[in-house]
């Protein structure tokens, strides 16, 4: 491997959490963008070909190495390491509407959810999974939440783009008016 | 106390058939996925009478989510019922805002599932030292002696502005003061006026004070109380037959 692609995957190797490209950069100051993420494919590839226990994944705007799927279990079962909490269904359905209509209101998320979903956002919040990101223009002001990068961790995507896209959905979302059908 | 434990079970089932459902509208949508019947077209009065048997029998009566769905669709219900006009433009199906809702809570259950399976597929894979989110460090140990400490307090003393909102202020009325002033007035002259009381300049506390006393020694019998008319000065006279008995 490259040098510069032998300090990426160092650097790689020192962080917990998913490491950008523009982080990356910071390691060499002579080093482009182009040079790095040409780095971390030289990586991935390595890894990939040379029958590794580990691969190098493109996760929450950033690279990561994570263990291959096929030793989750064994992983698992001999407690060497915790498997992140589950998600409760209050808490997806929270992060499903925050994430498609972000920035979005706490007012809003109650509306679509039919419950009061404060204290579900309040804990989603505590787990880093969405933020404030601005205040809204109405009536007092409200705090409007967004998805953040670990939100992108714990779902394995790259970036929002890759969640479906809404029109992919079997159930469109707004339904053809019914008024004028019954006028006819 | 043998019948508890069958009504304990009772109970407990009914939480359980509640934690199933996220809400009111998770309901609904069972209901009618149960039921076959189309969203776009729903037969709202059976949906109704379903929805109202369902909270019923789960003992739901304190959640108002539900109930407020419960009220809504009894709401749709009357309005369906209501007589319109053949060819009547300007009619709005009553459901169409609750069928809104439940096809966007639908596409939400739909995300739900999606987003269920990205992370349980994400979990498949451990990063390094997978660890939870660290919590946000303590702030460092103070290091300050008592000098410091002192002066910083002092700067937030006087910072802290006057309170303006509201003064409660006691009521220093002194009419044991101003019954022994009066007293000795007595002793000294026949007769006097209300300034040799209060003076020339007194206070609302101190006409209060003197007004009170003058009244009570009045009472007891003391003096006697002049005025010739409405605002002119008050005179007052000493009373020593009635003082003495």
């Amino acid at each position: 491997m490259s040098p510069l692609a032998k300090l990426v995957e160092a650097a790689l190797y020192a962080s917990a959490r998913p490491v950008t490209v523009e982080e990356l950069l910071t390691l060499d100051p002579h080093a482009g963008a182009a040079a790095v993420r040409a780095a971390l494919g030289e990586i991935r590839d390595t890894f990939a070909a040379g029958d590794h226990g580990v691969e190098l994944v493109e996760i929450a705007q950033g690279w990561q190495f994570l263990t291959r799927r096929e030793y989750a279990e064994a992983i698992d079962r001999a407690q060497f390491a915790l498997r992140p909490r589950r998600l409760s269904p209050a808490a997806l359905e929270t992060l499903a509407i925050i994430a498609y209509r972000q920035p979005v209101g706490r007012s809003e998320v109650d509306e679509i959810r039919g419950v009061d979903s404060g204290a579900v956002i309040d804990k989603l919040g505590e787990r880093g999974l969405v933020e404030i990101v601005t205040r809204g223009e109405g009536l007092g002001r409200p705090l409007l939440y967004g998805t953040t990068p670990q939100f992108l961790e714990i779902l394995g995507l790259k970036d929002l783009d890759e969640l479906p896209r809404l029109e992919e959905l079997s159930v469109a979302l707004r339904p053809p008016p019914t008024a004028p059908a019954e006028a006819e | 106390m043998t019948s508890v434990p069958p009504t304990a079970q009772e109970q407990s089932g009914f939480v359980v058939e509640l934690e199933q459902f996220s809400g009111p509208l998770d309901l609904l949508l069972h209901l009618i996925h149960e039921d076959e019947v189309d969203i776009t077209d729903l037969p709202i009065a059976k949906i109704a009478d379903q929805f109202l048997a369902v909270i019923n029998d789960l003992g739901l009566n304190q959640a108002a989510d539900y109930l407020e769905m419960a009220a809504r669709l009894l709401r749709i219900k009357a309005q369906m019922l209501l007589p319109r006009r053949l060819g009547d433009d300007e009619w709005e199906d009553p459901r169409a805002e609750l069928v809104r809702r439940l096809l966007e809570y639908q596409q939400i259950r739909e995300l739900v599932e999606w987003l269920g399976a990205a992370a349980a597929r994400r979990a498949e894979q451990f990063g390094r030292g997978f660890a939870p989110e660290p919590p946000a460090a303590p702030p460092a140990p103070l290091v300050i002696d008592l000098n410091d400490l002192l002066a910083a307090a002092e700067r937030v003393i006087a910072l802290i502005p006057e309170p303006v909102l509201h003064r409660v202020v006691p009521r220093p009325l002194d009419v044991e003061g101003a019954t022994a002033r009066i007293e000795g007035l007595l002793a000294e002259r026949a007769s006097f006026g209300w300034r040799d009381i209060v003076g020339v300049h007194p206070t609302l506390v101190d006409v209060l004070s003197a007004f009170i006393a003058l009244l009570e020694l009045a009472k007891r019998g003391a003096l006697r109380v002049d005025q010739e008319g409405p605002f002119t000065p008050i005179q007052i006279h000493r009373e020593p037959a009635r003082e003495a008995r």
